[in-house]
């Protein structure tokens, strides 16, 4: 190996990479093993897209638009979401906790902030590649948004990056708290209750008065109300969806915050 | 300024900070220097290094690496440090030549990967994920990763752990070149072998205090209390297992013609370890002479303490004067241990 230089034990650190460095370094590696993990490809892209035209093309859940694509497009672009940002970011982070690859990680000069966005900037572009698959299997289906587009992108965005804050922060929340094996369970129960109490394959006016007032508490149910009302029907976001999602988006990840063990 | 220094540490673990893992641990490493730390399971050795790599928040006690704060200044001194972990600390999927490159990405200065690939012998594996390697290139592995950002301090835990011979030589040939190259090297194990070779000092922890500490001439020099030079020769030498010790003992003490009883134990089968006031030379004699009379053949035989007997006897001292500390598995394994090496009936 080549020799070392720095012997001292006084002096500057110098060996780090500068600010920018790490962070694309890391980003690249995790967009990467996102890519390659075969699971997460089927739980993010794979699932969404056969449930986007098996729903639109068969006749199983009666929906409250006249096209089924108008009602199936927002709420399988909620999944998406829900699945990159909480099922697949959680399950990834508690087997790399589990795995001692975070405790390593603490060691060197990448430091949690980078590595923490590292990991939003993969779950974005997770989801960029999910919107850029879904939208125009949707229009194929014949997803036609009306209303304003200037109302309704800007709330569409809006929503999503809430969604995926809170999202993000239930998967981290469980993640660093739960062994590997039960996180695993934990995050694939919690994603199938949410993607039948959450209003995206399933409408909530079919759930019944009791479970429907539950459910507009879950951020499910919020972001996939929000997309209905923007990606559906071009409308703005509603209020009370608004505050579901920010409530959710600040407490999921401080709980998370508070309670994560890095090993 | 040494490279590491710790004085006075103390670590508690449990909801109220009351369970002992570090009490008191004093130890100071120099650039240039291997310190191999010792001890049984729950001695405080990984609490000891955590600390001092930023993990653990001591209760009381001063900790410093290359004169910072290893908490307070952690971000200042990762760069300057490297981990090997004990085990993990890869990504599953990615391997060697990957997940090297990535971590390059983290220093300004890092070693090419294909160097370390070559150093670490991982060029057959480069593109292997990490876990599909076997134990030993995983540790293998692992060490590359806490010399890629070249650290002037390099703290290995268990490194030679699940590790082939040629694995061995590889990782002491870094080690070596470490210390060389004025890197203070601080590592734990188990392998008394491996600390014997590698090692400038040594440090033997147990119940989380340091109950022997020096090098290896120097703590081979002692018997059970320190400082006091031998009063009997050690002799240890393998032989047929199962000979009778008492007569051989006897055997021993008529033979060297020793104004006190010799001791011959079994410490494992085959394996037999005698301690008696007399010189060397009469006792290795007295020894072959015995054997050759039975018929048994003599090996491996060596003269003096070796690190096994000065260790085992310093964890053992350790538990005597503790017989109520809180921590009993630690007690416990060692009564084991110390009741395996008892002579057979």
């Amino acid at each position: 190996m080549t020799q070392h230089t720095q012997t001292t034990t006084t002096g500057p650190p110098l060996a780090t990479a500068g600010a920018l460095r790490p962070l694309v370094a890391q980003t690249g590696a995790e967009i990467y093993m996102t890519l390659r993990r075969g699971e997460t490809l089927l739980l993010t892209l794979g699932i969404p897209v056969v449930f986007l035209v098996f729903f639109s093309k068969v006749s199983v859940v009666s929906t409250p638009t006249p096209n089924p694509a108008d009602f199936f497009v927002p709420g399988i672009l909620s999944l998406a979401v829900m699945s990159t940002a909480m099922v697949s970011l959680g399950i990834a982070t508690g087997f790399e906790r589990g795995y001692g690859v975070l405790k390593r990680l603490g060691s060197t000069p990448l430091g949690r902030p980078r590595l923490l966005g590292a990991k939003i900037v993969t779950i974005v572009a997770v989801e960029l590649l999910q919107a850029a698959v879904l939208l125009p299997v949707g229009l194929a289906l014949g997803w036609n948004p009306g209303g304003s587009g200037a109302v309704a992108v800007p709330g569409a965005i809006g929503a999503i990056l809430l969604g995926s804050a809170a999202f993000a922060g239930i998967g981290l929340l469980m993640a660093g708290t739960l062994r590997a094996e039960v996180n695993l369970a934990a995050a694939n129960g919690l994603y199938l209750v949410l993607l039948l109490l959450g209003g995206m394959i399933v409408p909530i006016s079919k759930l019944g008065s009791g479970l429907a007032a539950f459910t507009k508490l879950l951020p499910a149910e919020a972001l996939s109300a929000a997309l209905h009302a923007t990606l559906g029907s071009g409308a703005a976001v509603p209020t009370e969806s608004w505050v579901v999602l920010a409530v959710w988006a600040v407490a999921a990840p401080v709980a998370a915050a508070l309670t994560f063990r890095w090993e | 300024m040494p490279a590491v220094r710790v004085a006075g540490l103390t670590v508690r673990y449990g909801p109220l900070g009351t369970a002992p893992a570090v009490d008191g641990v004093d130890l100071s490493a120099e650039a240039g220097e291997v310190l191999v730390v010792l001890g049984p399971n729950g001695a405080g050795k990984t609490s000891t290094v955590e600390t001092l790599e930023g993990y653990r928040r001591p209760v009381a006690g001063d900790v410093e690496v290359l004169g910072l704060d290893p908490r307070a200044d952690h971000a200042a001194l990762t760069g300057r440090i490297g981990v090997m972990l004990q085990r993990g600390g890869a990504y599953p999927i990615l391997g060697p030549r990957r997940v090297l490159d990535l971590f390059a990405g983290y220093y300004a200065d890092p070693v090419p990967t294909p160097e370390l690939l070559d150093l670490m012998g991982l060029q057959a594996v480069a593109q292997t994920p990490w876990r599909h390697l076997s134990g030993g290139e995983q540790q293998r592995l692992s060490l590359a990763l806490a010399l890629i950002g070249r650290p002037d301090v390099a703290f290995l835990d268990e490194p030679t752990a699940g590790v082939d011979p040629e694995g061995r030589i590889a990782i002491r040939h870094v080690v070596s070149g470490l210390k060389e190259s004025g890197v203070c090297v601080l590592m734990t194990t188990h392998e008394l072998t491996e600390a014997e070779r590698m090692a400038d000092r040594i440090v033997i922890l147990s119940h989380g205090r340091v109950v022997r500490e020096g090098t290896l001439a120097e703590l081979t020099e002692r018997t059970g209390v320190q400082g006091v030079r031998a009063p009997t020769t050690t002799v240890a030498f393998g032989a047929p297992p199962h000979l009778d010790c008492a007569a051989l003992a006897a055997a021993l003490t008529q033979a060297t013609a020793s104004s006190e009883p010799a001791r011959a134990t079994e410490t494992s089968p085959g394996r037999y370890r005698i301690d008696a006031a007399a010189p060397g030379p009469a006792l290795t004699a007295a020894i072959a002479t015995y054997l050759a009379d039975r018929g048994a053949a003599l090996t491996d035989l060596v003269v003096g303490q070796t690190l096994e007997d000065v260790y085992f006897a310093a964890v053992g001292a350790d538990v005597a004067q503790q017989p109520n500390n809180e921590q009993d598995r630690g007690p416990t394994r060692t009564r084991r241990r110390r009741a395996a090496r008892r002579p057979r009936p």
